[in-house]
């Protein structure tokens, strides 16, 4: 079983790094040291009338630090509380949880989008190999110059006010890129034809889910997603996004 | 000090115990919960054969509280056996068995499987709210609650905890039914039927749009209902709803419950269970309670 830790985590520093998104690097006692890229942490609220923790992906791992970063969305009370916390101020985190990316050493597309764009960082930093970053925003950037740093960067934007006009699609057909290997993770639809671009194109697909969570560790099967044979903890043709997940091969899950 | 509780004749070495659902069969929670310093697991609920459970969402947060409609999902009796029950069994703790079903024949063919098996206890869970057969359908009136527990009691060879449900006007007949069917234990209570809607997306919060709420948002409906049960009936009671904390567990114990089950809470705190084992011990000593008996049902 993969190691993971409760512990206090004090924030070592935070920034609004584009409207409503926020960046903040959390220094850890064990679990900067044993995540991987595409991994998450749980992060409890101090607020006792928010009872469930919030699974938000690890950005940037600094292990020699034992920091992570995570690049999150204020969505709700819960990411509002989390936001307003200042330098100094600790949180109670679990992890590292969930599989994480496979690194592999093949020409690859490190696709993310919106919100999805943040597990991306830290595996555009660890793959070893020709890496194509396409990243989907609504509208404006974020991150877009730290990826740069790891590959060739191409853009699309909703709005077009930025890069390509329209998903990270469109920016793939649009230079007429290729590759032998495929990473994503983003919303919904941008996931579902990511998965079907793969499949028509016959390239190997790993795709990050996400769906509301309780325990985060798969004991409650809240966050479980359909796939296509029957898994071999359940029992029955459901995934635990948290435990065998959030990273799956496209063609294995069904959504 | 005495925290050992007598519960339908098994000793348990402490009151604290996991909710079903909350805890798995205790694989995954081993990494942050010493089992062996828990008074029991009870495991999520296993029918006769596999079952899928709801569409997703099956989450959603409430305020000081959760909905949660996962429908039942389980692996089925026959990997719960070759799975569960020996991890379970390398620890020093009780093992409790959640056992569901659609059908009174399919409790009975699950709790049949269970006869031969390491097991200390078995759940009877007809209170899920969360599925259209089995469940609660069985544990709203107090002739097939009876009905059931009589034709349970029949094939089980471990003692028999009916868990019945808060949704209902009167949980005293319930109780008082279960105990007639021939119930050795009664555990109280499942969760409370809510609903939740997403008013920016117009949209149920949860697929199966009502799903259980729990957390600390219901311990006092808990708390009255324990209350009222441990009055109406001589069996022991195990109370659970809502319990976060061990002054939450102490509060029930006063009410009338000679153990307690922590669920939700294992969600804000992997390791809650064994902080409130610790804690139902300090109260102990700030108070000289020399046995945590003397706790049992004491405010009446």
């Amino acid at each position: 079983m993969a190691e993971k830790y409760k512990e206090q985590a004090v924030i070592i520093r935070q920034e609004e790094i584009s409207y409503g998104i926020y960046s903040m690097w959390l220094k850890t006692d064990r679990i900067a040291g044993l995540s991987k890229p595409g991994q998450f942490i749980s992060v409890y609220c101090h607020e006792g009338s928010r009872l469930l923790p919030r699974p938000i992906s690890i950005c940037e791992i600094d292990r020699e630090d034992q920091s992570v970063r995570i690049v999150y969305r204020v969505v709700g009370k819960g990411t509002e509380e989390l936001s307003q916390l200042r330098t100094g101020r600790s949180v109670d985190i679990v992890g590292p949880l969930g599989n994480g990316f496979p690194l592999k050493e093949k020409k690859a597309f490190i696709i993310g989008g919106g919100i999805g764009i943040p597990p991306m960082l830290q595996l555009a930093k660890e793959l070893n190999c020709e890496k194509q970053l396409i990243l989907g925003y609504r509208d404006s950037l974020f991150l877009k110059e730290e990826f740069k740093k790891s590959g060739s960067l191409y853009v699309a934007t909703e709005d077009g006010s930025y890069g390509t006009e329209g998903n990270v699609l469109d920016v793939i057909r649009e230079n007429g890129l290729d590759a032998e290997i495929i990473y994503a993770c983003g919303p919904m639809p941008m996931l579902r034809a990511v998965k079907e671009f793969a499949a028509k194109k016959r390239i190997e697909c790993w795709i990050s889910l996400e769906e509301r969570m309780a325990c985060g560790v798969g004991a409650c099967l809240g966050c479980v997603c359909k796939s296509k044979e029957k898994d071999r903890h359940t029992n029955v043709n459901n995934k635990r996004i948290c435990k065998e997940g959030p990273v799956f091969r496209a063609e294995e899950v069904e959504f | 000090m005495n925290t050992k509780v007598n519960l339908a004749g098994l000793t348990l070495k402490n009151p604290v115990m996991t909710a079903s659902g909350t805890f798995g069969s205790g694989i995954e929670f081993a990494e942050f919960v010493d089992l062996n310093k828990l008074g029991a697991v009870v495991t999520k609920g296993v029918a006769n054969v596999p079952w899928e459970g709801n569409p997703t969402p099956r989450i959603a947060e409430t305020y000081g509280g959760m909905l949660n409609a996962v429908g039942l999902q389980n692996p089925g009796i026959d990997v719960f056996v070759e799975r569960d029950i020996p991890f379970l069994t390398k620890y020093d703790t009780r093992i409790i068995v959640n056992v569901c079903g659609r059908t009174t024949e399919d409790y009975c063919e699950v709790v049949r499987r269970l006869a031969s098996q390491p097991v200390d206890l078995l759940e009877i869970n007809i209170s899920c709210p969360n599925v259209e057969e089995g469940g609660i359908a069985f544990g709203q009136n107090p002739k097939s609650v009876e009905a059931i527990t009589k034709e349970v009691k029949k094939y089980a060879r471990q003692p028999v905890i009916m868990k019945l449900s808060p949704n209902v006007t009167d949980i005293t007949e319930m109780a008082k039914a279960a105990e007639a069917g021939g119930a050795d234990a009664l555990s109280l209570i499942n969760t409370i039927t809510g609903m939740k809607i997403d008013i920016h997306r117009r949209a149920f919060a949860l697929a199966n749009k009502t799903g259980g709420l729990s957390g600390p948002a219901i311990h006092p409906v808990a708390v009255r209902m324990v209350y009222q049960a441990a009055q109406a009936v001589r069996i022991p009671i195990i109370g659970m709803g809502g319990i976060m904390t061990a002054e939450d567990a102490v509060e029930m114990i006063l009410a009338g419950a000679t153990a307690v089950a922590v669920g939700t809470a294992n969600f804000r705190n992997p390791a809650v269970t064994m902080e409130i084992s610790e804690g139902i011990r300090e109260y102990m000593e700030q108070y000289h309670v020399e046995d945590i008996n003397e706790l049992i049902g004491a405010v009446k």
